[in-house]
């Protein structure tokens, strides 16, 4: 356990002082905190809509009940800003995980660091937590910020209830630190395979074309987010995460990684 | 300490190391002498189990490899070709995630001990990256002996260090030797492997010679007395070449310069011979040949 806490501490003072990686631990978090705020603000009491008349159905589907239309376009309209939580958990990983190995292989570091008893293990355990830990704080502290701000914003009790309805608590408290792992893995093997932590870091951040295509689908009306869809896609995680995992320690051989870098 | 049988190293159909028979003893140092390209590097990887033979068997430290490579990671040092810190840190930090990982009982004793033997203290808080490259390359050296191994690896520890680096490097490795360290290595200052080495192998994939630097250089070259003379006759030199101890003299100039078997029981019998014959010997010595020509010989036939 030392060795992993080794590396974690490792990995954070080196990677921290990269730039990319602070803006996205801190700003972008605290962006996607202000956006669905920004959205909640700026249709505070709009009452442009009285009845449901013109309204797509997919947008009063989840309508919940007590709601005014009014209060529906709102819950609506915010919902959708609130996929960018999702992207958090999947954009800090790729930032810290893609430039661990790669980077190592960079500045010829990690020879040294494979010559020492720390079994591969221990050293991908060091790397994953050190990726997932800041992406996973970093999400749940913005949702935080995001529920406070929405507390202050939002006057009725039932509009709260429906923007921080169970199925975002389960998205960010479940899905989201899955959404790390897989993305940190997948980071961790791309990583292993090329040379250049810049190459990493482009080839990475492909993981996130699946929640894209979730985030538009959301917005186009094809797909509608609910607590069991969420559900589903938290059992769904689990299994591609221990997949990916699996796949990251397998990717990874010290010979290759120390034998076929330029 | 270090016993290897036959080991080889295939990449695809690129042979590295070519069936590498070797035995290096408890408080050697050993010099591993070969050019670029030569599979130094790959040797030793492979004995700190960093990447496996294709076939052959070695033990490290007593550990067999392949079996106990997790024992051998711990029981050896390694510094590599490049020094591979960890910039953005400090010289302390960089030792510090070191020693947590070799477990080392007492870091912050053992982290200031090397740093100051190897003059980095004052500098311990600043960030690697500000080192120049001899400061970065004692603080690699430091990395390596950090947890005390009973056999180190230096792959090229004085590679682009200027003179008065080089010295430093030299000195700690020879504190180390004087300690009992038993030491593999690879170098191609040759110079250098003349004054560190116990033994030297002259290596290009498979093992081209192995002794003590002054036994390849008379097993290649025979030992040679120069006698610096006030004036040479000519017939001097066939005349000392029939003698029946003598392999061969030539005469340049001034000098006449001599092979024999055994300079210790030959020399007063010709300095008394070339006396005898009216010659003034103003001074007598042996003509070292360098270990470059020995080992630029073997590569050259190899």
């Amino acid at each position: 356990m030392n060795k992993i806490r080794t590396i974690i501490a490792k990995e954070w003072a080196e990677v921290f002082q990269n730039r990319m990686v602070v803006f996205s631990v801190i700003f972008m978090p605290l962006m996607f905190a202000g956006l669905p705020l920004l959205m909640l603000y700026t249709m505070r009491g709009s009452t442009g809509m009285a009845d449901s008349a013109g309204i797509p159905s997919s947008l009063l589907r989840g309508c919940a009940e007590g709601l005014t239309v009014a209060e529906c376009m709102q819950v609506y309209f915010v919902t959708q800003f609130m996929m960018l939580f999702m992207l958090t958990p999947l954009i800090v990983p790729v930032n810290i995980a893609a430039y661990s190995i790669a980077g190592e292989k960079t500045t010829r570091s990690l020879e040294p660091l494979l010559a020492t008893p720390i079994t591969t293990a221990e050293l991908l355990a060091g790397k994953n937590l050190a990726a997932v830990i800041p992406a996973v704080l970093a999400t749940w502290l913005s949702f935080a910020l995001f529920g406070l701000g929405a507390r202050l914003l939002v006057g009725n009790a039932k509009v709260l209830t429906a923007l921080l309805d169970p199925m975002w608590w389960l998205a960010i408290l479940v899905v989201g630190p899955l959404l790390s792992v897989l993305s940190t893995n997948f980071a961790l093997m791309v990583s292993s395979r090329v040379n250049d932590p810049r190459v990493a870091e482009q080839l990475s951040a492909l993981i996130m074309l699946p929640l894209l295509v979730l985030f538009f689908g959301q917005i186009a009306g094809f797909i509608y987010l609910n607590t069991r869809l969420m559900l589903v896609l938290a059992v769904a995680m689990v299994a591609v995460d221990a997949l990916m995992v699996l796949l990251a320690t397998q990717v990874f051989q010290r010979e290759a990684i120390l034998t076929r870098w330029k | 300490m270090i016993h290897t049988e036959n080991l080889t190293r295939k990449f695809r159909d690129l042979v590295a190391v070519d069936s590498l028979t070797l035995d290096v003893a408890e408080g050697e140092v050993f010099g591993f002498l070969g050019p670029n390209g030569a599979g130094k590097t790959t040797t030793v990887r492979m004995l700190t189990a960093l990447i496996a033979p294709t076939s052959g068997t070695a033990t490290v430290a007593g550990y067999r490899l392949g079996a106990e490579d997790g024992r051998i990671r711990r029981a050896v040092g390694i510094l590599t070709e490049v020094p591979g810190l960890y910039d953005n840190l400090s010289a302390e930090e960089n030792l510090r995630i070191y020693a947590s990982l070799y477990e080392v009982p007492d870091p912050a004793t053992q982290v200031q001990k090397y740093l100051r033997l190897l003059g980095l203290w004052e500098r311990r808080s600043d960030p690697a990256a500000t080192f120049s490259k001899g400061m970065k390359q004692k603080l690699a050296i430091a990395r390596a002996v950090l947890h005390e191994p009973r056999v180190l690896f230096l792959d090229e520890p004085t590679a682009s260090l200027d003179p008065e680096a080089a010295q430093v490097v030299h000195q700690f490795i020879s504190g180390l030797r004087r300690a009992g360290r038993t030491i593999l290595l690879c170098t191609h200052n040759l110079d250098e492997a003349d004054r560190l080495c116990d033994r030297v192998a002259v290596f290009k994939t498979r093992l081209l010679a192995m002794d003590t630097p002054a036994r390849l250089r008379t097993e290649f070259f025979g030992r040679r007395v120069v006698f610096h003379l006030r004036e040479a006759p000519t017939s001097l030199a066939l005349e000392v070449s029939k003698l029946p101890f003598v392999r061969d003299a030539q005469a340049i100039e001034n000098k006449l310069v001599v092979a024999l078997d055994n300079p210790e029981e030959a020399n007063p019998q010709l300095v008394r011979f070339l006396v005898a014959r009216g010659v003034d010997v103003l001074f007598v010595g042996e003509l070292r040949r360098s270990l470059q020509e020995v080992y630029l010989q073997l590569v050259k036939a190899a």
